[in-house]
């Protein structure tokens, strides 16, 4: 099941990366577009794939729990073997095409390789969210569309509500409040994570002193990877609290 | 007939030189220990040879015409006591000099080398280092200003100068020099008439080239690099920009280029990377934009108010994260056959032109102006829906705002020299 699914997710972001390269013939475009398809599409994934993964292999796992094994290293176990296996598609199957385009040779290698880290990323949290998801969930209705309600929170109702309280507020100093609300969450935090890269010259034309001392020193790309890391800590301690106490 | 020209104007320097022509030579044994003292002593159409060593001078009046040639880079140190050479007299060369330790005051505009009044002099190979002023240039018609490399150490826009300044000048080329961490690597002020080429100033204080009031004027060939504030054009007319490189601008108030009160004038073939602003335009009419290529900038092209007819065709708009911000609803200006990397259209007639107009303000630059806090919001899924619903239907931007004929693939700019 598992190796079956991971493999068509690595032939989606094989067929992906071959594609956009063919139609864009031009790194750093297909660079840019790629960055869209990470943000959004990974953690989709991510989240379905967990949801799925953990709802279809829950006879298995409550077979494995009557075993002299211990509990968090089945749930942890599971959880890694999903979200690594995710990443390793990813990673494999972006990166082929762009070594035959010839990354390495090309300017665009640091660019490239902060998307890959930051999808990686974003498969860990996504998929940790998905299995507290799951678990908290016994109804795999309501749970699939809890995955898919967080998912579309992250990626669109939250930054709609982030645009608006901006605007609504815009008479108030904001930039401390607005650094904050994106490490908040997730995509967007890769997402400015990646703006440090591609779009730096337009981050710095905003004036406030706390955004020149996030974007225009190294700050920004430290505390938004720590973030990134917290991210994928904490859910992961999430489950391991739950599934400690759970019953089956 | 060249070659019989050229002969007779050597033929008349070799002769000038012996009839008129004494060569004065300063050096520690010689019979002139200093410049100040050769000039003194020296007469219309000498020429003056400094060789190598340190000497302490400044204050240095020319009021004759002189050739002063530096062997083997002899330093002047100045000791930051003042001004040190004071040119008030037509033709007069100064040539492979090194002044050092330029006096800095509040009060007077000390500069290494002013020339005040006087026509057809030429400045070249001088090196200037720790300096307040560079090259000061009032009133002076006909002179050239040629490969000269001025390193300043300037720290705070008070306390600092200019590295070329050019005031009420005419017909003056600047060409060839290297300017770095000055005030304004070069600033014009009333001169018109002036071609300033193959410079490279970079790392200054506030902008890499100033105009004002200067019109007719002509600079190509130049790089910009990493200055506080980029070029700054105002108050001018006529102005041709060329090939220029404007580079690493970045900063809240800095730009590759800012026209502010610019008519009828020409940028072409220029290229704008990496600045926060690529071209800030206030204010500014009939000014034709051609062949630039704009790459990886904040804002290409951000047009602040009152700027009418200005055309903008066939540039390359390559990966900016806005390509133009507006902040009005009225368009009075042209874009047409421009290549823009954000273009999503088709083209089904191949004929290398796309099908559908391009709209090159978003939604989102509007956002930004009025809140700058949301630019964290950039490229954000939400953002590319509003953009998306404003591009059907536009109602926040100018809606006649659009390239009808877009192009497909960059353009080759060397095909249209």
């Amino acid at each position: 099941m598992r190796s079956r699914w991971s493999y068509v997710y690595f032939l989606f972001y094989l067929l992906l990366g071959t594609v956009l390269l063919f139609l864009n013939n031009d790194l750093s475009k297909a660079v840019i577009t790629l960055m869209n398809v990470i943000i959004i599409l990974v953690p989709l994934i991510g989240t379905i794939f967990g949801v799925m993964y953990y709802y279809s292999s829950r006879e298995f796992t409550e077979l494995l729990l009557a075993q002299p094994v211990k509990r968090s290293s089945i749930f942890l176990g599971q959880y890694f073997g999903v979200a690594l296996s995710l990443s390793m598609s990813l990673i494999i199957g972006l990166g082929l095409p762009f070594v035959f385009y010839g990354i390495f040779k090309s300017g665009a290698i640091w660019d490239f390789s902060l998307l890959l880290i930051t999808g990686t990323f974003l498969t860990l949290i996504f998929t940790a969210l998905a299995f507290i998801i799951a678990l908290a969930n016994e109804n795999k209705i309501k749970g699939f569309g809890y995955a898919i309600l967080l998912w579309l929170f992250m990626a669109v109702i939250y930054d709609g509500l982030f645009l608006m309280s901006l605007i609504y507020f815009e008479n108030y100093p904001l930039d401390k409040f607005s650094l904050i609300a994106t490490m908040l969450n997730p995509v967007d935090l890769s997402r400015v994570l990646i703006l440090l890269k591609l779009d730096i010259s337009a981050l710095l034309g905003y004036t406030g002193a706390v955004f020149q001392k996030f974007f225009g020193t190294n700050l920004g790309l430290v505390i938004s990877t720590v973030m990134l890391a917290l991210w994928v800590a904490i859910p992961i301690g999430i489950i391991y609290k739950m599934v400690k106490r759970k019953d089956f | 007939m060249k070659y019989f020209s050229y002969i007779s104007i050597i033929l008349m320097l070799l002769i000038s030189n012996s009839i008129f022509g004494n060569v004065l030579k300063v050096c520690k044994s010689c019979a002139y220990k200093s410049l100040t003292e050769a000039v003194k002593n020296a007469v219309d159409f000498d020429t003056i040879l400094v060789k190598k060593g340190t000497y302490y001078e400044f204050n240095i009046e020319i009021t004759k015409a002189l050739t002063i040639i530096g062997q083997n880079n002899p330093v002047i140190d100045g000791q930051n006591k003042g001004e040190i050479i004071t040119i008030q007299a037509n033709n007069v060369t100064i040539d492979g000099l090194t002044i050092v330790n330029v006096g800095t005051s509040y009060t007077t505009d000390y500069a290494a080398v002013r020339v005040v009044k006087s026509e057809n002099f030429l400045l070249q190979n001088l090196k200037l280092e720790r300096l307040f002023f560079g090259i000061y240039l009032e009133k002076s018609k006909n002179g050239k200003v040629l490969n000269n490399t001025i390193v300043g150490d300037a720290v705070h826009e008070y306390s600092s100068g200019n590295g070329i300044q050019l005031w009420y000048c005419r017909n003056i080329e600047v060409r060839g020099n290297k300017i770095k961490k000055v005030r304004d690597g070069i600033y014009l002020e009333f001169s018109d008439d002036i071609t300033i080429s193959e410079n490279n100033s970079s790392e200054n204080l506030r902008y890499g080239l100033h105009f004002m009031f200067s019109n007719n004027d002509t600079y190509i060939n130049n790089t910009f690099e990493n200055n506080g504030a980029g070029v700054a054009v105002m108050f001018s007319k006529f102005i041709i920009m060329k090939n220029n490189t404007f580079k690493k601008n970045w900063g809240s108030a800095s730009f590759g280029l800012l026209l502010k009160e610019i008519n009828d004038s020409e940028i072409t073939h220029n290229t704008f990377e990496e600045n926060t602003v690529g071209i800030n335009v206030e204010g500014s009419n009939r000014v034709n934009y051609t062949h630039n290529d704009f790459k990886n900038n904040g804002w290409a092209v951000k047009v602040r108010g009152a700027c009418y007819f200005n055309v903008f065709e066939k540039n390359n708009f390559l990966y900016n994260s806005f390509d133009v911000s507006y902040n009005s609803r009225l368009n009075d200006n042209k874009f047409d056959q421009n290549y823009w990397s954000n273009y999503t259209g088709y083209d089904l007639d191949k004929n290398g032109i796309g099908d559908i107009p391009y709209r090159p303000v978003k939604l989102f630059s509007y956002i930004v102006n009025r809140t700058p806090e949301t630019i964290i919001l950039l490229r954000s899924l939400f953002i590319d829906i509003i953009d998306f619903s404003e591009k059907v239907s536009p109602v926040f931007t100018p809606d006649n705002l659009l390239d009808e004929n877009p192009l497909l693939k960059p353009i080759r700019h060397d095909n249209y020299r």
